[in-house]
């Protein structure tokens, strides 16, 4: 009898140790499988998950020290960090969870609602300094973005800017909500911030990435529909040695039923 | 066996006092020795060069050429006193828009083919200059790798671009970084020192003993405020403030972070000098009340002068506060890297920076250890600091005393 409790406790420790995970990465992500992981701790009782952010470069770079079993990106990984991870001679599965629009945000004193990639690409790299240059008025432009260690940083770098550098002017906040709170109470301001965190004191502007033919506003119907070309795909990467670990949590992601709680949570699902 | 225990206590004594000093001096020597890992090294990221056509006549382009080069701020080689053929970009990425899906099967296992397709590119195109992995250049190659300067304490001290995470050159010089730590906290001294000593000398002398009783709680609660929440504070009051008070276009200034700084130092000076104000002998201050001074005359004369050992010990102790502070100080001064020309403009200081991109870098990359870089020259400020500061008083105190 004492030898079958024994066995038993044994067994659900290893079974305890084997699901527990931990997740780590992008701020975006972060809301997001904090909700997927709460959910489904519920459904699973012997399921651990704990999830914390830091950003899409600290994530990665966890993985690549072997201190965290998920990485949440909200950018793809970097060749070099491919490469850093295949230096241990293991190698990672990449799973796109959901979408994410990428809204440019102004105070809504601005009068200016457009805006083309070419303009952006200005003001972010410091060539065009005030609004009367794209049609406002005559306020200079006080550019807000994120740290480096975001995945938004450089997803916007690669698309928005055609992967110049930002202008050492541009500020960089150490949060989404910091450049939120900044943007609603500087006149002159502009930033960039995902859709989920677009709200009454800001205004996110239309953008145009041919030219100005057509103007799209960011929504979640325009970014499903694919007219809104500011629109990311948010990963999970991990080993593939991790895999039977971490695969019933993804797979719960993807199924119909986490992907309820992905537009719920202000993202775009994947269907 | 009463001596056995004096003698215990006397080596656990010893031992603490051994282990602090090598603890201190431990992570001193890390600090270092991390930091110097980054000077003589290229600025590329590990593994990786920058390469161009063999029949191209540069061969050595300094790190901020070769960023002005990938920013597209410069497009022709003549620019660089090279021939004249417009500069083709070429990143990894880019591959795929030279060859197809097809062409390209199985290249993610099979590094050789990755190499070929690479050189061939680079030797199709005269004016390419590619970013490209030192594994992916196979043995007979028509590239030519270029050479880049490699970083000295030169460029580290007086470059004025700090870009640690730009491809295919990570930009790190200091200069903007260190100008805007030196004035958030000058000036944030400036402010908290009058009103901390003011505070001091009032609650310690001139406070009655009820009004003492209620305020140095407070003040000693305000400094186990999180510093998260006077930052928190500083964006949500401070920086519309004093975005109107000066109408500026943004509110996130160097000014906006020393007056976080102020507030936060003052719970520190004020206690700590109002500690060694009270401490005064009481036989010295009846002395000079006996003599017929004034007690203003006592205070000046006097109190301050006995004190001022400890009252040294406050101002060290708020300008290291002042000069290490990080998050409060993240969230309110814009964190722009450049060299600031007014207390009015955007500034980053270097504690907010090792503390926004620690998180991302690798361990034992450049950037990481670029940090550790960082970490000394606000470790060397600090301790010159303290040294100025404990010659001074000294100084002052001979003088006055006798």
């Amino acid at each position: 009898m004492k030898k079958i409790i024994l066995a038993i406790a044994f067994v659900s420790a290893v079974f305890n140790a084997a699901t527990a995970q931990k997740i780590k990465g992008s701020d975006t992500v972060l809301p997001l499988a904090q909700k997927e992981a709460e959910v489904y701790m519920k459904k699973n009782k012997a399921a651990r998950i704990t999830v914390t952010g830091g950003g899409s470069g600290v994530g990665i770079s966890s993985l690549i020290d072997n201190t965290t079993d998920v990485a949440m990106s909200s950018r793809k990984m970097k060749l070099s960090e491919k490469m850093k991870v295949n230096d241990g001679g293991v190698s990672s599965a990449e799973v796109v969870i959901a979408y994410d629009a990428l809204a440019v945000i102004v105070n809504p004193a601005n009068k200016v609602s457009q805006l083309t990639r070419e303009q952006l690409e200005g003001i972010y790299t410091g060539k065009i300094k005030n609004w009367n240059q794209v049609g406002g008025e005559n306020t200079p432009i006080v550019v807000y973005g994120r740290e480096s260690s975001s995945g938004t940083f450089d997803f916007f770098k690669e698309h928005v800017l055609n992967n110049k550098n930002y202008a050492a002017s541009v500020m960089s906040m150490p949060a989404t909500g910091a450049i939120v709170q900044s943007v609603s109470q500087t006149k002159g301001a502009i930033g960039y911030v995902g859709l989920a965190y677009v709200e009454n004191n800001v205004k996110a502007l239309s953008v145009s990435f041919n030219k100005g033919k057509n103007f799209v506003a960011p929504s979640i119907a325009t970014a499903k529909n694919k007219t809104y070309p500011i629109v990311r795909p948010l990963y999970f990467y991990y080993l593939t040695s991790a895999s039977k670990m971490v695969k019933p949590f993804v797979d719960f992601i993807l199924s119909s039923e986490g992907q309820t709680i992905v537009a719920k949570e202000g993202f775009v699902s994947l269907n | 066996m009463k001596k056995l225990l004096e003698k215990l206590t006397e080596g656990i004594l010893m031992l603490s006092g051994t282990v602090t000093t090598v603890t201190v001096l431990l992570i001193v020597f890390f600090l270092f020795k991390e930091g110097a890992g980054l000077f003589g090294k290229s600025p590329t990221e590990d593994g990786f060069t920058v390469a161009v056509n063999h029949n191209n006549p540069i061969d050595k382009l300094s790190p901020e050429q070769i960023k002005n080069v990938f920013d597209q701020n410069i497009v022709n080689w003549k620019e660089l006193g090279g021939n004249d053929d417009s500069i083709i970009l070429f990143r990894m990425d880019d591959l795929l828009s030279y060859y197809s899906e097809d062409e390209l099967g199985g290249i993610d296992t099979n590094m050789s083919l990755l190499a070929q397709k690479i050189d061939q590119v680079i030797e199709n195109n005269k004016g390419v200059i590619a970013f490209i992995s030192a594994n992916e250049i196979p043995k007979e190659h028509h590239s030519k790798l270029v050479r880049i300067e490699s970083i000295g304490l030169g460029s580290f001290f007086g470059g004025e671009v700090w870009f640690p995470t730009s491809t295919p050159v990570a930009q790190f010089g200091i200069y903007p970084l260190l100008m805007g730590t030196l004035w958030v906290s000058f000036i944030a001294i400036l402010i908290a020192l009058p009103f901390g000593l003011a505070a001091a000398i009032y609650m310690a002398e001139i406070a009655d003993s009820k009004v003492r009783g209620i305020l140095k709680p407070i003040i000693e609660l305000l400094a186990g405020i999180p510093s998260v929440v006077y930052g928190f504070f500083g964006l949500i009051v401070l920086v519309p403030l004093v975005q109107q008070l000066f109408n500026l276009p943004v509110g996130e200034t160097g000014l906006t972070g020393s007056i976080v700084l102020a507030i936060m130092a003052l719970p520190t000076i004020i206690t700590v000098a109002e500690d060694a104000i009270t401490r005064t002998p009481r036989s010295v201050r009846e002395a000079s009340l006996a003599l017929g001074a004034s007690q203003w005359q006592t205070i000046y004369r006097i109190v301050i002068p006995a004190a001022s050992s400890g009252i040294t010990a406050a101002v060290i102790l708020g300008i290291g506060r002042a000069i290490g502070e990080t998050m409060a100080v993240l969230m309110v001064t814009g964190n722009a890297a450049v060299v600031p020309h007014s207390m009015l403009e955007p500034m980053r200081t270097i504690p907010a920076t090792i503390a926004a991109e620690l998180g991302e870098a690798a361990k034992g990359s450049l950037h990481y250890d670029a940090l550790f870089a960082l970490g000394c020259v606000l470790f060397i400020i600090t301790m010159l600091v303290n040294i100025t500061v404990e010659m001074i008083s000294k100084k002052g105190t001979k003088n006055k005393l006798r």
